[in-house]
């Protein structure tokens, strides 16, 4: 047996376990395609499914270039101001849930709490948070702006508490050596650590809340969804052509200047 | 461009040299900002006072959903095991057919440049699709239930651990394949044992971390008629029915925070 073979050989074998959770796999994967029921499958759906490629691949112009308050154009201006005025709002509420929960911070039973809190926060589906607030202010793009603020709490603190975690804390120790202040100990100790990285948890956050922003429409909670929507059940499919192009577009556009900012950001 | 208008301070040191310290940025941004937020305002009609004023109305539906109903809970049992059949459905052959399209779409591997760009735009555009539209085309196309569903979650995992996974090939570090490439085997064969041992861990724990969002949009597909347990939150929101409304809540919270720990826990040991 050469060198070679013995390394081969003295290599930890967990093959056992890898096994097991294969096996699971398996059996999971089985277990849900119960789930999948084929007879409602119609025979129609080819033909839907046709037009609509076809509707996407000729939209409606008319739709797609107005410059009115229903065209695509507005509503997309409408999402963007959605979002973004959502985000601003749910990040400064963020921080001090974030402080909260941070377990260098505050004693180890009230991060728990509060992170339990922001799992809740978290998992209630943003159609229902639009649903409570419409109550608040009726239907239209305000009550979008206050749903977009308190579904993103629940990322944006879970991401600012991994970099409040992440403090470089002998910096308070030497600035308390030299006399500082609590007020001068946040402000260049803590403010500068942290500001680039919540600016940019912030634009990531933006770039999502884009998305959920073009959904609320189904409940009537303003953007572009809720023309989606009705042109939709409505099969006209070159309206939806339209509007897709044009989030699909404003997305992609976003998306890739905020991943530019953001590795500046982050590269300083 | 920005330079140029605000010019750069000159300081001159003693030794004479010239030193030129750019402008800072911030104020601008600082105006671009507060534009956007004052546009944004005027768009969608905020309105400070009507928030103070009516605030408590949002904590009526909150008290409405407690006590949640518990007798609801029998009935909930099904569509919700539904959910995660749909979620680890649509999650697992997501990140199946995600390694072949990741392959496609890697720079580093394919020559072509058309067809990494083709893969690319591609994987773009099904990200860029929000869930819940992708669901509703899907009922469409495939009728209503659980099945349009699975294909709205499996769509939406493809492009999401797709797009993760290409990144990481592209950044794989090549010698072994080049290794192996030299030594005569095909390009599969060297992807399979140079680059895909080294993409494993992290490309398991994506998927997990994939799934583990994706039980929480589950949830909300049956708004648009694609199965599972959104189709009686649907319901109970149209009857004002708020008490069941709170038992779904609650029983997807303890789900999600029940999947949540499992593949925290395996995403720990992977990394």
């Amino acid at each position: 047996m050469n060198l070679v073979e013995k390394q081969l050989y003295h290599a930890p074998r967990n093959n056992r376990y890898i096994l097991l959770i294969s096996a699971v796999l398996v059996v999971l994967f089985a277990w849900s395609i119960t789930a999948v029921n084929i007879e409602n499958l119609e025979q129609s759906g080819m033909s839907i499914a046709g037009s609509i490629l076809k509707g996407i691949i000729s939209p409606d112009l008319d739709l797609l270039l107005a410059t009115g308050t229903q065209g695509v154009a507005y509503l997309l201006v409408e999402t963007i101001a959605i979002a973004f005025l959502g985000t601003i709002i749910g990040s400064i509420l963020a921080i001090p849930l974030a402080f909260f929960s941070a377990s260098n911070v505050v004693p180890k039973p009230v991060a728990f709490i509060t992170r339990l809190l922001l799992i809740f926060i978290r998992t209630v589906p943003a159609l229902v948070y639009g649903l409570m607030f419409i109550r608040v202010t009726g239907p239209g793009p305000f009550a979008g702006v206050l749903t977009i603020a308190v579904i993103s709490i629940g990322m944006l603190a879970k991401l600012y508490v991994d970099a409040i975690e992440d403090l470089d804390t002998s910096i308070f120790e030497s600035m308390t050596s030299i006399g500082c202040t609590t007020f001068e100990k946040i402000r260049y100790g803590i403010i500068p650590q942290l500001f680039s990285v919540f600016l940019s948890i912030m634009i990531y956050r933006f770039d999502m809340n884009l998305r959920e922003a073009s959904i609320l429409g189904l409940v009537g909670a303003g953007g572009i969804g809720a023309p989606l929507i009705f042109a939709m059940n409505a099969y006209r499919w070159n309206e939806v052509g339209s509007i897709l192009i044009g989030l699909v577009v404003l997305i992609l556009i976003v998306e890739l200047t905020s991943n530019k900012i953001r590795t500046k950001l982050v590269r300083g | 461009m920005y330079d140029k208008i605000f010019p750069p301070k000159k300081i001159v040191l003693a030794s004479g040299s010239v030193v030129k310290e750019k402008r800072s940025r911030t104020p601008i941004i600082l105006v671009l900002v507060i534009v956007g937020l004052i546009l944004s305002f005027r768009f969608t009609n905020f309105d400070f006072q009507q928030l103070m004023s009516r605030w408590y109305e949002f904590f009526v539906i909150i008290g409405d959903m407690i006590p949640p109903k518990w007798e609801y809970f029998p009935s909930l049992w099904q569509p919700l095991l539904d959910t995660i059949k749909m979620s680890i459905l649509g999650s697992f052959l997501g990140a199946v057919v995600a390694v072949p399209v990741a392959f496609l779409a890697s720079t580093n591997i394919i020559k072509a440049k058309i067809i990494t760009m083709i893969t690319k735009v591609f994987l773009s555009i099904l990200r860029t699709m929000p869930t819940l539209v992708s669901a509703l085309i899907a009922t469409f196309i495939f009728g209503l239930g659980t099945l349009a569903g699975t294909v709205a979650i499996f769509l939406f995992t493809l492009a999401y651990v797709g797009k993760l996974l290409y990144e990481q090939i592209e950044n794989a570090s090549m010698e072994a394949f080049e290794a192996m490439e030299s030594i005569g085997m095909n390009k599969l064969q060297a992807f399979r044992y140079a680059i895909f041992p080294q993409i494993l861990p992290n490309y398991l724990s994506t998927s997990l971390f994939c799934f583990e969002g994706n039980v929480r949009y589950a949830a909300i597909l049956g708004y648009v008629g694609a199965g599972g347990i959104g189709l009686l939150l649907n319901e109970g929101l149209g009857w004002r029915d708020y008490a069941s409304v709170g038992m779904i809540l609650l029983m997807l919270a303890i789900t999600v925070f029940l999947i949540e720990t499992i593949s925290e826990h395996f995403r720990k040991k992977l990394t």
